[in-house]
């Protein structure tokens, strides 16, 4: 089954199934590391419809692993989109009153350029020379689409994890163009332990025989056992102590007794093996070693000698922090600190920890709480926005 | 799953304390209210008085209340998060009926009065004489309209008289600049000036405070 996957081609599908630009032709993306990037392609989806006023733009922003198919029926996993329970008509982000735009990020394998897309400049996949990407990065390349699409400031900026940095850094690259930010279980910088865990699933990855430096395509090869290795030691971070006793707790998979080897003889085991074999079929090794780093490489106050109040000094966009009281990838001290700074720069921000056992990934997930306290401050800001 | 159809916000009755608070605040003021509840006074203090205001409170429910409302507010406590705000942010800190709750109420007044030009604080009187009564006659934790928990279930763990109030003040540095006294519905005039009779007098005061230079 995994044999059959191919980035490129799920690339190609995706792109096809979908919408995409092209940008950066005449003026190409000058990124962090000093490279410049066009042309290059964004593969976007959108759903609803642009008001009159072109007020009404949510712009989600996908986590490490997600991509731009947030709701609807994914063409290439023909699974649900990644936030369904919130995203559609009559959800929380109500397509029918909202036009939701979810952009696959720079560096991804979805459509959008990355490490598996040829380079024109040789004809093979770039591998390890396409140039390493931030965070600031994919929200410039976002910003260039929002331009593509005459879409001038959006009406909120919204995303977990990952997305959760990039809604942050719209708000701190794109004030004017950032009338709400929603960052949710995020961090104003990578922390060292989630650092730590990125390297282990990097090491994975090119400690795979399969992996030849990066450059698997030309030796028809992929490093499927590393990056199911990767999936697996992230997954477990993207849950909790008392969701996985919940879950699964020591019960044995499909058998009474233990085996006295090395098959998967407890549930957890097996239910980690099957999201690592799963993940190498929808995603590219190279991608996720990108993507991992930009996430390490987030620090938005970077610049500013860590003084994260002085990103924030007069700005006018509205934010609403979330976070989960069982997440320790992102923890709510990782959001305080952002609202300390954001009450320091005399920012409007509301934040609300969400008492749930469902861990970092709680936010993808069934969380009744949360659900109202995004519904509440997204109605809030519409009406101040004027949408009724 | 349907949320996203949530009824607009209307304006609701107000505490009449609260209204006593809002009298005692400028239009377009910067104003924190600690311990906001559910954003009542942030919410009528935005309709009637244009002020740019901010909220802290204790309660996930209250928090989802508030952020519904298009208040800003974030969830924290008094005690844990004065210490982050800058000095001066804020024309106006307010904390209704939530000091006697706090574990460090003195540390809580001299955040206010750094934070804000002005910090507006009210609180159950311990020293009204139902009060007083209770514990001299029947030799048990008094349980009034306005402080109605039993002893073991009350949130009140420091309770204040008006007089202690005062001293505390004095001894901060802190000055008054208004005291109202009041019963338990805001009802205003008890005791007048005379600091002693209304401390037998009033179930609540409300100050109006400033940093003494």
């Amino acid at each position: 089954m995994s044999e059959a996957f191919n980035p490129l081609v799920a690339s190609e599908r995706a792109r096809k199934a979908g919408q995409y630009a092209v940008l950066g032709a005449e003026r190409p993306l000058k990124l962090d590391c000093g490279a410049e990037l066009g042309p290059f392609t964004i593969a976007y989806q959108t759903y609803g419809r642009l008001n009159a006023a072109g007020s009404n733009v949510v712009l989600a922003c996908h986590a490490l692993t997600g991509d731009q198919y947030v709701a609807g029926t994914h063409p290439v996993t023909g699974k649900p989109g990644w936030w369904e329970l919130v995203v559609g008509p009559g959800r929380i982000i109500d397509t029918e009153r909202y036009f939701v735009i979810c952009a696959n990020v720079l560096g991804g394998c979805m459509g959008t350029t990355g490490p598996a897309e040829v380079d024109p400049a040789t004809g093979k996949p770039f591998g390890l020379s396409f140039p390493v990407i931030t965070v600031t990065d994919m929200v410039r390349a976002q910003a260039m689409l929002l331009d593509y699409l005459g879409i001038g400031d959006v009406f909120c900026v919204i995303g977990g994890s990952m997305g959760g940095m990039q809604a942050l850094q719209w708000a701190a690259t794109f004030p004017e163009r950032t009338f709400a930010a929603v960052p949710i279980a995020a961090a104003a910088r990578h922390s060292a332990q989630n650092i730590a865990f990125h390297e282990v699933g990097r090491q994975a990855i090119m400690a795979d025989r399969d992996w030849h430096g990066g450059d698997y395509f030309s030796h028809g090869t992929r490093p499927h056992k590393g990056l199911a290795v990767a999936r697996m030691a992230a997954h477990i971070t993207y849950l909790s102590e008392q969701a996985l006793r919940r879950k699964f707790g020591r019960r044995l998979q499909d058998r009474s007794n233990l085996s006295y080897g090395f098959d998967a003889d407890f549930q957890v085991e097996s239910y980690l093996r099957h999201q690592g074999s799963t993940f190498v079929d929808r995603f590219d090794a190279n991608s996720y070693l990108y993507i991992t780093r930009a996430m390490d490489y987030f620090d938005l106050a970077a610049d500013k000698g860590g003084r994260l109040a002085e990103v924030f000094t007069g700005i006018k966009t509205r934010f609403c922090l979330i976070s989960f009281t069982s997440d320790w990838l992102f923890p709510t001290a990782d959001s305080r600190e952002i609202v300390h700074a954001l009450n320091a720069a005399a920012a409007k921000v509301s934040f609300v920890e969400i008492v749930t056992d469902k861990g970092h990934d709680a936010f993808l997930l069934d969380e009744p709480e949360f659900h109202g306290t995004l519904t509440g401050f997204l109605n809030g800001a519409a009406r101040e926005r004027g949408l009724g | 799953m349907n949320v996203a159809a949530a009824p607009p916000a209307r304006p609701r009755a107000v505490r009449v304390d609260l209204l006593l608070i809002a009298d005692m605040i400028g239009a377009n003021a910067r104003v924190l209210d600690v311990g906001c509840g559910d954003g009542a006074l942030l919410e009528h203090l935005a309709r009637t008085k244009a002020v740019d205001g901010r909220g802290i409170e204790l309660s996930q429910g209250d928090v989802k209340e508030c952020v519904s409302r298009g208040l800003a507010v974030i969830q924290g406590d008094a005690d844990e998060d004065l210490a982050d705000y800058p000095s001066g942010a804020f024309d106006y800190v307010v904390l209704s009926q939530t000091l006697q709750a706090t574990r460090n109420p003195r540390r809580v007044l001299e955040e206010m009065v750094r934070i804000g030009a002005r910090a507006i604080v009210s609180f159950p009187n311990y020293g009204h004489w139902r009060v007083r009564w209770q514990l001299l006659l029947r030799g048990r934790m008094p349980e009034t309209d306005i402080l109605p928990e039993r002893w073991h279930e009350s949130p009140n763990i420091h309770p204040c008289t008006i007089r202690d109030f005062i001293a505390l003040c004095d001894e901060l540095g802190i000055a008054i600049e208004r005291q109202i006294f009041a019963d338990r519905k805001g009802r205003t005039s008890l005791g007048g000036a005379n600091r002693r009779l209304a401390n037998l007098l009033a179930e609540q005061g409300l100050f109006a405070l400033r940093r003494a230079r």
